[in-house]
């Protein structure tokens, strides 16, 4: 045994130049990542910045009765979820079909145009989404207030106040920004299809629509697939930036706009109620371990190689 | 033979779908070069009844908190872009050698950081408590530096496309694993250098959250916040223009056109250089999402 571990360290002392060039990662992902896991039991714990980290009282699952207990956490949870779950399919299938709508296109510049185009809109910060958002719903001076609204002889409405309308606006900057991206990664699945299979349709006499439905579409079905299985495994985290940003952070639409990132971060930085952020934190933490361990297990299912391990 | 034409009707489709793309960001441009007075009694509109250059002619007046800002955005995008990569790599190179006795235990190690996270409180507190960086440029780029994708896809490509007898040969010569990382392998690892760089570069350039979380002091402002401050805040947009005020012979302050001429200004740089490097987006985001 001690000859064993004996020679496990020389050949670490061997390849120290290797444990060198390693270390600045290991120690960055210590900090930013290791340490971050290890207060999760902060979430079991009464907070207290002048008694400290390990004075504070340890109040065991009172966050928790205090988060369910405020009708909050059924709040967030429910508008976490419905919002993945829309932004997942309308993204999906809106970039699968423009995916097939970029492959049918000949001519090379116009291609990458397109393509350049419609990913435009995932390199821009979600602030100036906000400024976008804003010039368009901006209650006595937005664009659609004033040119489509007023025309029509219909009431502005003030957008920043009114929660019904939310979830169609979110979602359709959500669309906006992210659909460019899935289709290019789409596209790629598409491009790499062996242009055998083609040939042989054409063979046999098969239009492009045929060849679309009988050949595209079930050869980057397992990709689909996957990307939706990850999606799924994300589908507790919300994008903390569209949901604070496109909305202005708005206090009085809440009931549709507020999702478990914003409410942990208002918990934290604003009302500074550590106990909820803590304790919300550590729940989206959990449900979202399960749930990629488990979406992980039905991709190894699929394809082992794009399975996460 | 297959014509080489496309389908009119598909290039309708996808001509109306980049325009769906393109079109707010026309609507802010002209938002910014508008008359404040047509403005104020029209709204916003794609194309103003008159145009003017007043809030350009604002901001570069007093362009001193937004030269700042600038400052602030592009020494932590270059600082973490040029730190980032070179921590990935040597992390990555480590795990691409078959012989590193640890290469499986530090795999391990990234894909715990892939499946779960301690949440926001906990880790505002290791950089507020532990590390003490609030208030400093530190707070912003540390965050940034490494990320387990990136390394994995680093580690990928090394031991894809770079033969192993390549690092053997010259480690017969007598060339350390330092001098192999740097000669041999930084030079042969341009392509993914680009793209993964590019990459850091737009996620340090459009941040704004870590900047919210844990700046307080103004003139550590990075240009996405002082946006996200100039947008939320009415009275903040106020300040930046009432110091402007004095030197411009201006009846009317023009808030509205300031506010999105700021927004052009953050947004301009990436716009320009968005088509040359647009290749390199295509490739990074395909390489993201196929792991090796």
């Amino acid at each position: 045994m001690a000859s064993e571990s004996n020679s496990k360290w020389k050949s670490i002392w061997k390849y120290r130049a290797l444990v060198v060039l390693a270390l600045p990662g290991v120690l960055l992902i210590l900090i930013n990542n290791y340490l971050p896991m290890f207060g999760i039991f902060l979430a079991f714990k009464d907070l207290n910045y002048t008694a400290g980290i390990w004075g504070s009282k340890w109040i065991g699952l009172d966050n928790f009765k205090f988060l369910f207990a405020s009708n909050d956490a059924w709040l967030i949870i429910r508008n976490t979820l419905l919002y993945n779950l829309s932004f997942l399919i309308i993204n999906t299938i809106l970039a699968v079909m423009l995916a097939l709508l970029l492959n049918e296109v000949k001519n090379k510049f116009a291609s990458k145009f397109f393509q350049s185009t419609v990913i435009l809109p995932n390199f821009i910060s979600m602030v100036i989404v906000g400024y976008i958002v804003y010039g368009f719903l901006n209650p006595e001076l937005g664009f659609i207030n004033k040119f489509i609204l007023e025309p029509f002889g219909i009431d502005p409405r003030n957008w920043y106040a009114e929660a019904e309308h939310w979830p169609y606006i979110l979602t359709l900057v959500n669309t906006w920004k992210g659909v460019g991206y899935s289709a290019v990664v789409y596209l790629a699945a598409i491009v790499g299809i062996d242009s055998e299979y083609y040939e042989a349709a054409v063979i046999d006499g098969a239009s492009r629509w045929k060849q679309m439905t009988k050949i595209t579409i079930p050869l980057i079905a397992p990709i689909i697939i996957i990307m939706t299985l990850l999606a799924i495994g994300r589908i507790f985290n919300a994008d903390f930036g569209l949901f604070y940003q496109a909305t202005m952070a708005s206090g009085m639409i809440k009931e549709t706009t507020d999702v478990i990132d914003t409410y942990v971060y208002r918990a934290l930085m604003v009302t500074g109620d550590t106990g909820l952020a803590s304790s919300a934190g550590l729940l989206q933490s959990v449900v979202g371990f399960t749930l990629v361990i488990t979406v992980n297990l039905a991709v190894r299912k699929f394809s082992k190689e794009n399975a996460l391990f | 033979m297959e014509k080489k034409r496309t389908n009119p009707f598909i290039l309708i489709v996808l001509s109306l779908f980049s325009l769906a793309c393109l079109i707010p960001f026309w609507l802010v441009f002209m938002i910014s070069v508008a008359d404040e007075d047509w403005v104020t009694a029209n709204g916003y509109s794609f194309w103003p009844g008159k145009f003017s250059l007043v809030a350009y002619q604002y901001l570069f007046e007093d362009a001193g908190k937004i030269m700042r800002a600038y400052g602030v955005s592009a020494s932590v995008t270059l600082i973490g872009v040029v730190v980032s990569l070179f921590v990935t790599s040597a992390m990555a190179y480590a795990l691409s050698r078959k012989e590193f006795p640890l290469r499986g235990a530090l795999s391990f190690y990234i894909l715990i950081t892939m499946l779960f996270s301690g949440g926001l409180l906990p880790w505002y507190l290791v950089y507020t408590r532990f590390l003490h960086v609030q208030d400093t440029l530190m707070a912003l780029i540390i965050p940034g530096l490494i990320g387990g994708f990136n390394v994995i896809i680093m580690r990928t490509f090394f031991t894809n496309s770079i033969p192993p007898s390549l690092i053997d040969s010259s480690q017969i010569d007598g060339a350390g694993e330092f001098r192999t990382y740097f000669s041999i392998i930084l030079p042969l690892s341009l392509p993914v250098m680009a793209t993964i760089g590019l990459f850091t570069t737009v996620s340090y350039w459009n941040d704004w959250f870590t900047s919210l979380v844990f700046i307080q002091n103004e003139k550590l402002f990075s240009l996405q916040y002082l946006l996200t401050k100039t947008l939320m805040n009415a009275s903040f947009l106020q300040t930046i223009a009432n110091k402007a005020y004095s030197s411009t012979a201006q009846v009317t302050t023009p808030l509205e056109s300031i506010r999105m001429a700021m927004a052009m200004i953050a947004i301009g740089p990436l716009v320009l250089v968005f088509p040359f490097l647009q290749k390199y987006f295509v490739k990074g985001l395909t390489v993201g999402a196929v792991k090796g």
